[in-house]
């Protein structure tokens, strides 16, 4: 019989080789309890999160815990069931109408997951006779749905107008649908995409350009609608795909957009129909979440506030970061066995963070990705920042 | 008139041994993976390369089947002509 797992030796080997070399596994992280939205119990101890994506701190918004446990008790906690079938609440529908509003776009379609948002707008709207062109650093998602949509991926520079042009201007003779995926903020290194420039050239060459603003919705642009709203260019995305998990604190995603012909994806995006709508005290939580963060402008003034502040104290330390402010900032080392040693001196230290390894990161070095909140006091960046600069000491970095 | 696929492969050799990490005893018949040990995104990154030279875009699709350094030439090849 042959071994199903054979295929996996060389991740057991790397994998064995790290964790050997770590005195705790850096897959395995258990948060015991969140006590705040910036401060958590792991092993037993106090410990600032530096390392989610909660970028305003609403995970512990009073509002949507109201909100969650109020329809809960009135409306139970699953809907069992697809959107296309059993699994649309009226919930379901005034929250796509509340995010339409919000975007100031005609239509908006809820996915379970920012990954199934993904996965389910580019099967939807491609498919084996048009042209995917993809950030090379694009996430896994935007390229999980590039392959499920059997389209021809063709990959650009990352943030790299020229290089864009340059394969649009390779492919002018192609009679297919070409559509351009860029990211607003990116994950890993929280680099800003020139999405203004995407615009001009998507539109001398006749494409799409869709926007997965993910880790931006929220967070840049005056109303936080992103790096679109932020760069002035909102009216030439045609899809701007998002998801609630990061500035919202809850899960899910969304794709809105003013062409008509998204109604029929409902029926033909099989990451949209053939899974579990959203539980409806997630959608209540989101709605709230929403509305919380319409409230709370300060909240972004302080999310670029405290960016600024790591940015610049992990600048000032000596460590490697990148050169955009944003609320991702990671510090870049260069071998794997220095970033596995940083990371647990930091943890040890009452500061998580997360280590992201290649080839999961942009140059084949190792990342030590942190990401800051709103909810972040001025003295825990300092605190953490100060532990940074220990650690560095200590490495002889 | 489109480089042959020998040049090409050439060429592809000619930029991998400016790597000082591949092994000094490559040629046509070197598998990519398991002889370069590349893994998939630093395979794709290094065909980024080479498409810049020859002014060509591979899909992500024609990746899959390739195996050797000629593999690869003969696809970016056909892809030249087709262009040309």
């Amino acid at each position: 019989m042959t071994d199903i797992f054979a295929k996996h030796a060389g991740l057991r080997e790397a994998y064995s080789g790290l964790t050997a070399a770590s005195p705790r596994n850096p897959f395995e992280v258990v948060i015991e309890r969140p006590i705040s939205a910036s401060v958590g119990i792991i092993e037993g101890r106090e410990t600032l999160l530096f390392g989610t994506n909660n970028y305003l701190g609403l995970s512990q918004s009073r509002k949507a815990i109201d909100a969650a446990v109020e329809t809960a008790e009135t409306m139970g906690v699953g809907t069992t069931g697809s959107r296309i079938a059993n699994g649309t609440f009226g919930l379901h529908r005034k929250l796509e109408a509340q995010l339409a509003d919000f975007f100031g776009r005609k239509h908006c379609m809820v996915f379970s997951t920012g990954y199934q948002a993904n996965l389910g707008t580019i099967s939807a709207l491609v498919n084996k006779d048009d042209i995917l062109l993809l950030d090379a650093d694009s996430h896994a998602s935007i390229y999980d749905g590039a392959k499920l949509s059997g389209a021809q991926v063709i990959r650009f520079r990352h943030n790299d107008p020229v290089d864009l042009e340059k394969r649009l201007a390779r492919l002018k003779d192609h009679p297919g649908a070409k559509l351009i995926i860029a990211e607003g903020i990116y994950s890993m290194t929280g680099n800003v995409a020139p999405l203004d420039k995407f615009v001009d050239i998507k539109t001398r060459h006749g494409a799409y350009l869709m926007a997965d603003e993910a880790h931006s919705f929220g967070v840049l642009g005056a109303h936080g609608r992103g790096v679109a709203e932020m760069q002035d260019c909102e009216d030439g995305i045609d899809f701007i795909v998002g998801t609630f998990s990061k500035s919202l604190g809850t899960v899910g995603g969304y794709c809105v957009t003013d062409h008509d012909g998204v109604d029929l994806m409902r029926l033909c995006s099989r990451p949209y129909m053939f899974t579990a709508s959203l539980p409806p005290e997630i959608i209540a939580a989101t709605m709230a979440a929403l509305e919380d963060m319409q409230e709370r402008p300060e909240l972004r003034a302080r999310l670029q506030e405290n960016a600024a502040r790591l940015h610049a104290g992990l600048q000032k330390v000596g460590l490697k970061t990148g050169e955009h402010v944003s609320p991702v900032v990671a510090v870049t080392l260069e071998t794997v066995d220095q970033a596995v040693g940083f990371w647990n001196a930091l943890l040890e230290n009452g500061v998580y963070v997360n280590l992201s390894l290649p080839p999961a990161t942009p140059d084949n070095r190792p990342l030590l990705r942190c990401s800051v909140m709103a909810a972040h006091s001025p003295e825990e960046i300092d605190r953490a920042v100060a532990v940074f600069g220990e650690v560095a000491k200590h490495f002889g970095l | 008139m489109a480089d042959s696929v020998a040049v090409i492969s050439g060429m592809i050799i000619e930029k991998l041994l400016a790597n000082p990490k591949v092994p000094r005893d490559i040629d046509g018949n070197s598998k990519i993976v398991e002889d370069l040990a590349f893994d998939s995104l630093a395979v794709m990154n290094f065909v980024m390369e080479i498409e810049d030279e020859l002014d060509v875009s591979v899909p992500l699709d024609k990746l899959a089947d390739i195996r050797t350094i000629n593999d690869l030439a003969a696809c970016l090849h056909t892809l030249k002509v087709a262009h040309a």
